[in-house]
């Protein structure tokens, strides 16, 4: 296998007036968690579908696992896996045979179909209720189930597309927790969607982030925190006198400041020692109780790159 | 490229089997058809359902019935239930999920079938044998075999063609039901027809050569099948069916 295993140029798909990819360049390193962020209807699916060869483009080219989807879109389907927006799961079928069929669809021999479906429904809780008809099952079970199938016959490579969409707090953790370390077991290069910002910062090695169909960003979450979100401190406390606000604003590490709910909170200009600032304020009177600081969380830089981007 | 089409054959069996049979209903549904069809007319016809020929073309007509509920289901179904995609998204052929699809539904419609013929057959024995083992005549059991696999192969296909292009699978076993109306036409057509040509009708059937008929009638029906299945592996396209 090739270092990277998605390689897009100028890859761009319309439908009649709307252009959901815009001449997106990207490039995945293989062996990695990639991370494809964007809000609802901006072009994640889309692009999933023209990586796997589903849809072709109508410009520009994506390159998987070193075979361009336009010509060879069957060897990059014979390659990799696919959870997709929804789990694709046969109902009326037992779990056991929801993967019986998947594993004969990769050609997985006999009896290593069989040890590989009891390993991975195992490793997901399901072995016990492998037997019961997938319908009656909870969301959380089927997607879990649905990842298993992902994974079946050993891709290099896997797209999930927000794979714990509308599963509760608890089973949307323990599925990431899942995804994590299944991941990191079998090595895969995994391209997952999500409008979930702390599920990509737990998972993503590098995420990209897009908007109608452009590319806003790509990076390590570190990355774009250092370069987009601005660290931010919160000082709990009484007494923000206009003088001690007037004082702090003419220092150099401040870039903003805001007085809500008896505190304030301040917008450092890069990583800013507090004890100055703290030192500034209480010179002028102010009774600090409680300093706090933080880092711009990923959601900051998202916020940050859609407001850039209305702009 | 078998071992493929045989893959999802096994799978689309399996959900035709569940849903079909896997309720108690289902299973009383399955008992009823082989009641009708396996005892009751050929109880009613006596030595004549093994006898004459023209059983041969109950059994052409049959297996639409059994076909048309599942062939509608196939393709639309399938994307009405969100696991089209996912079947799309697989290394699977195009040309492996069709004709997979279309010989299960195939095979589901000839098996019942056939069960009612030799169940038929049984029933004729039981209550007319008198002591001699009745059998279909050999060009009668083969013509059989023929009509039933020409019969399933072209409803299937007209109905996989139909599921393709629907939008759900309602709307697929409603172009379904108004195809039967068809079937129906040359029995109520000829009842339509003045008395005079009804009779010419009936003594040029009884003069005519029915083996020639039925092979003209095999062939048409086998080239029919072709169209429609040349036209189902034309339509089918990944993009097409994702997007509709």
């Amino acid at each position: 296998m090739t270092d990277i295993a998605i390689h897009t140029e100028n890859l761009t798909r319309d439908f009649k007036t709307v252009r959901a990819v815009d001449a997106l360049t990207l490039a995945v390193p293989a062996g990695i968690v990639f991370g494809f962020l964007g809000p609802n209807g901006s072009g994640k699916t889309t692009t999933i579908r023209l990586l796997l060869g589903l849809l072709e483009p109508t410009t520009g080219q994506a390159v998987v696992l070193g075979h361009d989807t336009r010509t060879h879109a069957d060897a990059v389907r014979a390659q990799a896996g696919a959870l997709l927006e929804h789990h694709g799961l046969y109902e009326r079928l037992s779990a056991e045979d929801n993967l019986e069929f998947y594993g004969r669809v990769w050609r997985l021999p006999g009896p290593e179909r069989a040890a590989r479906i009891k390993e991975l429904l195992t490793q997901t809780g399901l072995w016990d209720r492998r037997r019961e008809t997938v319908g009656g099952w909870s969301r959380g079970m089927k997607q879990k189930l649905a990842v298993a199938r992902t994974l079946l016959h050993r891709p290099p490579l896997v797209f999930l597309d927000e794979p714990t969409a509308g599963l509760d707090p608890v089973a949307a953790a323990e599925l990431r927790e899942q995804l994590a370390a299944l991941a990191a077991r079998e090595g895969v290069t995994v391209f997952l969607t999500t409008h979930n910002l702390t599920e990509a910062e737990k998972l993503c090695a590098r995420v990209a982030v897009i908007r109608q169909g452009r590319l806003l960003a790509v990076g390590h979450p570190d990355e774009l925190r250092r370069g987009r979100g601005r660290p931010q401190a919160e000082v709990i406390g009484r007494n923000f006198s206009e003088a001690a606000l007037a004082a702090l604003r003419a220092r150099p590490e401040v870039a903003g400041l805001e007085v809500k709910d008896g505190g304030l909170a301040i917008d450092l200009q890069a990583e800013a020692e507090m004890a100055p600032l703290v030192s500034v304020l209480v010179q002028h009177g102010v009774q600090v109780e409680e300093v706090r600081k933080g880092k711009a969380s990923l959601e900051d830089v998202f916020l940050t790159l859609m407001e850039e981007e209305q702009k | 490229m078998m071992s493929d089409i045989w893959t999802v054959m096994r799978k689309e069996l399996k959900e035709i089997i569940t849903l079909g049979g896997g309720s108690r209903g289902g299973k009383f549904s399955y008992l009823i058809v082989l009641g009708v069809f396996g005892v009751f007319v050929p109880w009613q016809s006596g030595r004549a359902w093994v006898e004459s020929p023209m059983v041969v073309a109950l059994w052409a007509w049959l297996p639409y019935f059994y076909t048309a509920t599942w062939v509608a289901d196939s393709f639309a179904g399938e994307r009405e239930r969100h696991t089209l995609e996912t079947l799309l998204a697989s290394r699977l052929s195009d040309r492996a999920i069709l004709l997979g699809k279309l010989l299960a539904i195939m095979t589901y419609a000839c098996g019942l079938v056939w069960s009612m013929a030799v169940i038929g057959l049984i029933t004729v024995n039981v209550g007319f044998g008198q002591g001699t083992l009745l059998l279909y005549p050999p060009a009668t059991a083969v013509a059989m075999v023929v009509a039933t696999v020409l019969g399933s192969g072209l409803a299937a296909s007209a109905g996989i063609l139909i599921s393709l292009r629907a939008a759900t699978a309602r709307q697929a076993a409603q172009t379904m039901s108004l195809l039967i109306f068809f079937l129906f036409i040359p029995i109520f057509g000829l009842q339509l027809l003045p008395a005079e040509t009804q009779a010419q009708v009936s003594l040029w059937l009884e003069q005519a050569d029915l083996a020639q008929i039925g092979l003209l009638a095999g062939g048409i029906v086998l080239v029919l099948d072709g169209v429609l299945l040349a036209a189902a592996l034309a339509r089918f396209q990944r993009a097409r069916l994702i997007l509709d």
